[in-house]
């Protein structure tokens, strides 16, 4: 009997090995939400270490994938089956390829899937999540408190008043602008394309180069005290730590020009990377903000191991197209003028 | 015959004091340097890591100057350049004749030509000498400079080494240990850098050779070769101390200028206000 139950428990490790295998996962996302939960078939995964003790995270990773932030309304379960997360990527993917019209010049400059950008041609993360938000259990963000409304309204209120889009630069999103990519982060939300991260460990330290406009976060993690309330970056000030195998950074100070998801700049974000397999790390983040959201929420998304190196991503340097943009429209705005000064002399 | 014996010890002994006065040259740098042994990073390398930034007035110009105005009125004192006594071994950069003409037109229309001033990343080697500090993360395989201005970072492949892909601004760096210097070769450069805010610049043929080398506890020789025979007759060299930032809570900061630029590159295509 006690055989009996091995064999069993075997197969159903065989069965759910099976999935993991078809979606090229060597850890399957398993049930379990607790990070490092990896497929109950393998043995359990021993964390490499760097030359000085720390779990090693070093090397290539991305955290491309399908899986949205927040559960589609018309889904009311945490996780797909492999078939059906397999039928939701092909979608995804088709839509990716048929995201402009043939013809335009839309599709000769945007057409990602000429150029390699879109994710099915790259490596990406497999998961059979619904969505990456994993608290609260419906997969979406808290609504926003009334303070938080009245934030995203006045915000909605100061942009509209700068004017029109092409007015000035400085009406233009921050990623166009080449100053940090909207979800840079933290959170570290996965970019539409080159969603590549290179990790490097030193005593004390880990850094996170970020491919997207070369953006580099170092990480102290010798428990210095926390920043001054008067440093506040885009990216905020991090501290980290390691608990047990898990990669802790907490990062506060940020400068409010680029809001998670209508935040305000007391934001705090609590991020865990730990790595659950040879080529798979699991990255949660808890945000927490009490001034827009009632409750902390938390998101889950593995980085899958990728091929390097990491190129120099020079986006402001070769910037022509915002010049080019902003100069379309001041010569729109002539011609348009000119048209209206012949009309009014006929 | 005593006469010309005495001159002839004159004569050497003269020869005798300029190989000192030479070695005693060479001395306040090299052998110093050699002599001393960093401790060690976990995997038995010489340990680099920690937070470093030059001291001297080699962004404003490599080779020796006297101090000078502002090239911005408004800035007055604040915007005056310091004397220097020049970072470059052996006197002045062997610029070709057409290359120093370039210089100088550079140097002269630096205001609108920097690109330092546009927040463009600076090259290499100027990003180790702005006045602003730069991380050594020494792991295994990639050794990381990250610099605080405009957030230009370098990986050096100290494994699985190529050549450049493609030419970008901080070029594609391999390094090695030689003793107790990380040596760092990089190539596959643009030819949009400059060296310094003087003008003194470098084409896409430019090879830099560079080695980090511990000194004390708290300082690095910093010495990097510049071959580019486009630009120069010969290879040349500067050399420099690195200091370390000692401060306890000392971190890389933000400094995403791209922000502080906009007006400067792209005001003259704002929208004028409307004429009511």
């Amino acid at each position: 009997m006690k055989h009996f139950r091995v064999v069993v428990a075997g197969l159903a490790a065989l069965v759910w090995a099976v999935p993991a295998v078809v979606l090229g996962q060597s850890a399957a996302p398993a049930r379990s939400a607790a990070a490092g939960a990896t497929s109950a078939a393998s043995k359990p995964y021993v964390v490499p270490r760097t030359a000085d003790g720390q779990p090693d995270l070093q090397g290539f990773w991305t955290n491309s994938t399908y899986v949205p932030l927040e559960r589609p309304a018309n889904v009311n379960k945490e996780f797909y089956t492999p078939e059906e997360a397999i039928a939701v990527e092909k979608s995804a993917a088709a839509r990716e390829s048929e995201q402009t019209e043939p013809g335009t010049v839309a599709d000769v400059h945007y057409d990602f899937t000429q150029f390699g950008l879109d994710r099915s041609q790259s490596t990406f993360a497999r998961s059979l999540r619904t969505s990456l938000i994993v608290d609260p259990p419906d997969g979406r963000i808290p609504p926003l408190t009334a303070e938080g409304q009245k934030r995203t309204a006045e915000r909605a209120a100061a942009r509209k008043a700068m004017g029109g889009q092409y007015d000035a630069v400085q009406n233009m999103p921050i990623g166009s602008r080449c100053i940090i990519m909207g979800g840079a982060g933290p959170p570290m939300m996965n970019a539409g394309y080159n969603a590549n991260y290179q990790i490097v460990q030193a005593p004390g330290v880990v850094m996170i180069l970020t491919e997207m406009i070369h953006d580099v976060r170092i990480i102290p993690l010798d428990g210095r005290t926390a920043p001054s309330p008067g440093v506040r970056q885009w990216t905020g000030v991090s501290r980290g730590r390691w608990e047990g195998t898990t990669l802790v950074v907490e990062t506060t100070n940020f400068n409010g020009k680029n809001p998670f998801r209508g935040a305000s700049e007391g934001m705090k974000v609590t991020e865990r990377f730990t790595r659950v397999a040879a080529d798979r790390v699991l990255y949660r983040f808890t945000v927490e903000d009490s001034s827009t959201w009632a409750k902390p929420w938390t998101a889950e998304m593995p980085m899958a191991k990728t091929d390097g190196p990491i190129f120099e991503f020079a986006c402001h340097e070769s910037n022509y197209g915002i010049a080019n943009i902003l100069a379309g429209a001041r010569a729109d705005e002539k011609r348009a003028a000119e048209t209206a000064a012949k009309k009014g002399s006929n | 015959m005593r006469l010309r014996i005495g001159t002839w010890t004159w004569v050497a002994a003269l020869a005798a004091g300029v190989v000192l006065v030479s070695v005693s040259v060479v001395s306040t740098q090299q052998p110093a340097a050699r002599a001393y042994r960093a401790p060690r990073a976990p995997d038995g390398h010489p340990n680099l890591n920690g937070i470093w930034q030059a001291m001297n007035t080699a962004h404003w110009d490599i080779e020796a100057h006297s101090a000078g105005p502002s090239a911005v009125r408004d800035l007055g004192a604040a915007g005056a350049v310091p004397a220097g006594l020049g970072v470059v071994e052996g006197g002045e950069l062997p610029y070709r004749p057409e290359a120093l003409t370039k210089k100088k037109e550079n140097l002269a229309d630096r205001l609108k030509l920097d690109p330092e001033i546009k927040c463009y990343l600076p090259g290499v080697p100027r990003a180790t000498y702005m006045p602003f500090p730069f991380q050594i993360i020494q792991g295994g395989e990639h050794v990381m400079l990250v610099h605080e201005f405009a957030g230009a970072v370098r990986t050096v492949y100290m494994t699985n080494q190529t050549e450049a892909p493609a030419d970008s601004w901080m070029g594609w760096s391999n390094g090695r240990w030689e003793g107790e210097s990380l040596v760092v070769d990089t190539r596959g450069f643009n030819d949009l850098s400059w060296f310094d805010r003087a003008g003194n610049f470098h084409s896409d043929a430019l090879h830099v050779v560079e080695r980090f080398t511990p000194r004390s506890a708290d300082t690095l020789l910093y010495e990097a070769t510049i071959e580019d025979p486009k630009v120069f007759t010969r290879p040349w060299k500067m050399s420099m101390p690195l200091y370390r930032r000692v401060e306890a809570n000392a971190q890389i900061l933000e400094f995403r200028c791209v922000e502080f630029v906009e007006d400067l590159m792209y005001g003259h295509l704002r929208k004028e206000p409307r004429k009511q």
